[in-house]
């Protein structure tokens, strides 16, 4: 399989050119840019595998790009890169459409293999945004419309994220729980529809209360 | 008729206060007195003498009883105005007075239809505009906990859309009624064309000054925005200078001490993140999810490496979790020293209303436990150790190759 073609959009030229140093020869960055209704276009002209969006920018961030996107027919496939560590920001990417979200603190080699996970249809989950993730399902009272299949996780799915946070690979995660690589995405590709159409958080209204509650 | 003239306008003398405690009906009477330095009786008679020769007396005392306040400073209006029902408490005086008037008009306790009517509106309209007047203080901002508290706040406060309007009423009411009154009386017919022309004028004058007035003041909101804004922007602009660009002049310093250096970037992107989270580093001493990104921090700074700390729930930091705390420093100081240039340690933290529990991991070399050097073994017993003593679990798990792992468990008794 040739390299996945990936535009990078930041709005910060210093690091989109570091990132693209970083990936080096691992895939084909075939754009850039830098604002919104510049990476429509360029997504529109280009059709990238992969697109790497960057959370927080003008006019939207990487929310707006992706649901002006995928307002067309695409197939184009968005992981969210960001420094942001607000879990509103991460869940709302997740939620608009976004197959994984990774922090800006990743290596090239790892970025690159995020990126061909993301290309083939899998999802990526960082240590951050599993903890993310299991705080968000976690401990609230289950609203009485709930749907169980989607609002809950399942025991296996928490296990695999709990590995996760902890720093595991997918594939050390296989090993560990002695199951096949093969399973732990299928689990974490179930995560992540649960979390893009569960009714059972108001995610955004969770990460609110997140922030605004301080503990006891 | 001193008298009237003396309660009549309450507000303009503040010094008199109504005594009800010695008074006769409110202390309006007992309370002039005093201030006048005469005996109460003497008051009482005067306001007798005037209600019998003019019949407003009972208005007048009235409106003394709403305006004047007690040795504590409260008026009734005040508490009146400051309750939720006051818009129905005052229609309710309103409709009071006016049956208490009309009813002296059939008893024929009256004086003129011409003066009383107009008197009372113009009474109406003052109290609108006295209380606009005296509920914003020249300077000091209105106590509305919707705005802000902002200096410029208060300076022209007639500049308020709200307030202008019950001013603007006030004003309309006293002037109707000084035409009423002059109308009633006979004075218009002979000065008709006079104050025909001058009320032309003020309205041509209201007209040209309204758009002026209302321009003032929206340039003066605009003006207290942008100095907000400017505020605002003084302080990023001090915090970036005093942390993010004196690190950027140390980190190009240094510019040949890799180490080094990403240890600076480090942290001064956890202090900037903190900042921009809004996070105050108070929280670190009280809840385990702050001390543990303060262990991090420590840890970096002290030993160099990346220490990523994911946390699910949070708890106060009890005895319990101070002890699983300090386990897990020692952990994150274990494989900063031995795995810090193999990659990231990560930590996960996880506490649930029964348990916490702590993972380290490291991606280093991994070890043999039955070749542990003397001093690792003595840290590692130190984790266990520690755990053990209250109550918790700790255990260590190494693979050759694939980094070791410290996993650290506590049960929560109290909840």
């Amino acid at each position: 399989m040739s390299a996945a073609r990936v535009v990078i959009v930041d709005d910060h030229g210093i690091f989109r050119a570091g990132v693209r140093s970083e990936l080096g020869d691992l895939v084909e960055v075939v754009g850039e840019a830098a604002t919104v209704d510049e990476a429509v276009q360029c997504i529109g002209e280009l059709a990238p595998d992969v697109v790497l969006l960057d959370v927080h920018m003008p006019d939207g961030g990487g929310v707006e790009v992706i649901r002006r996107v995928t307002e067309g027919p695409s197939d184009v496939r968005f992981l969210a890169l960001s420094v942001s560590d607000a879990a509103e920001d991460v869940i709302a990417v997740i939620r608009a459409g976004a197959r994984g979200y990774v922090t800006k603190t990743i290596s090239g080699p790892d970025l690159a293999d995020a990126v061909e996970r993301v290309r083939s249809g899998d999802a990526v989950f960082s240590p951050r945004l599993a903890g993310f993730v299991l705080d968000a399902f976690s401990g609230q009272a289950i609203p009485p419309e709930s749907d169980p299949e989607l609002d809950q996780l399942t025991a296996r799915e928490r296990e695999v994220l709990q590995h996760i946070a902890r720093g595991y690979m997918y594939k050390e995660v296989a090993q560990r729980l002695d199951i096949s690589a093969k399973t732990v995405e299928a689990h974490v590709s179930a995560v992540l529809r649960k979390l893009q159409l569960s009714s059972r958080h108001e995610l955004s209204r969770w990460a609110i209360q997140r922030r605004l509650v301080e503990p006891e | 008729m001193g008298i009237e003239a003396s309660t009549a306008a309450p507000t303009l003398r503040p010094r008199i206060r109504r005594d009800p405690e010695r008074g006769l009906i409110a202390g309006v009477c007992s309370g002039t007195a005093q201030r006048a330095g005469i005996d109460p009786i003497i008051v009482r008679l005067a306001f007798v003498a005037a209600t019998i020769a003019i019949g407003i007396g009972p208005i007048v005392y009235g409106l003394a009883w709403l305006f004047i306040p007690t040795a504590d400073g409260g008026t009734i209006a005040g508490r009146l105005r400051g309750g939720r029902g006051s818009v129905e408490v005052a229609a309710g005086a309103g409709l009071l007075v006016l049956s208490a008037l009309l009813l002296f008009r059939a008893l024929g306790w009256w004086y003129s239809d011409a003066v009383t009517w107009p008197t009372v509106t113009a009474g109406v309209g003052g109290a609108l505009i006295w209380r606009q007047w005296m509920s914003v203080p020249a300077g000091v901002a209105p106590a509305d906990p919707g705005d802000r508290d902002d200096p410029g706040r208060g300076a022209l406060p007639f500049l308020e859309g709200r307030m202008l309007g019950t001013v603007g009423l006030g004003v309309a009411l006293v002037l109707g009624a000084a035409l009423v009154f002059l109308w009633a009386n006979g004075a218009l017919n002979a000065a008709g064309d006079a104050v025909l022309a001058v009320v032309v004028v003020v309205v041509a004058l209201g007209l040209i000054l309204a758009p002026l007035w209302w321009r003032l003041g929206r340039s003066l909101a605009a003006e207290r925005a942008e100095r907000i804004r400017s505020q605002e922007r003084a302080e990023v602009a001090a915090h970036l200078h005093d942390s993010v660009l004196q690190t950027l002049a140390l980190v190009q310093r240094r510019a040949d001490e890799p180490r080094e250096v990403a240890g600076l970037a480090r942290r001064q992107e956890r202090e900037l993140r903190a900042w921009l989270l809004d996070r105050p580093p108070a929280r670190a001493g009280q809840s385990l999810a702050g001390a543990l990104d303060t262990v991090a921090a420590e840890v970096e700074s002290a030993h160099g490496g990346t220490v990523e700390v994911v946390t699910v729930g949070d708890c106060p930091l009890d005895p319990g979790a101070e002890a699983v705390l300090g386990a897990a420093r020692e952990a994150i100081v274990n494989a900063a020293k031995f795995a810090g240039e193999n990659g990231p340690i990560d930590v996960f933290a996880d506490v649930s209303p029964q348990r916490i529990e702590i993972f380290v991991r490291d991606r280093g070399p991994g070890f043999d436990p039955g070749a542990v050097p003397a001093d690792r073994r003595g840290v590692r017993e130190s984790i266990v150790g520690r755990m053990e003593r209250h109550g918790g679990r700790a255990s260590v798990s190494s693979a050759g190759g694939s980094g070791t792992e410290v996993e650290l468990t506590l049960a929560r008794s109290e909840s």
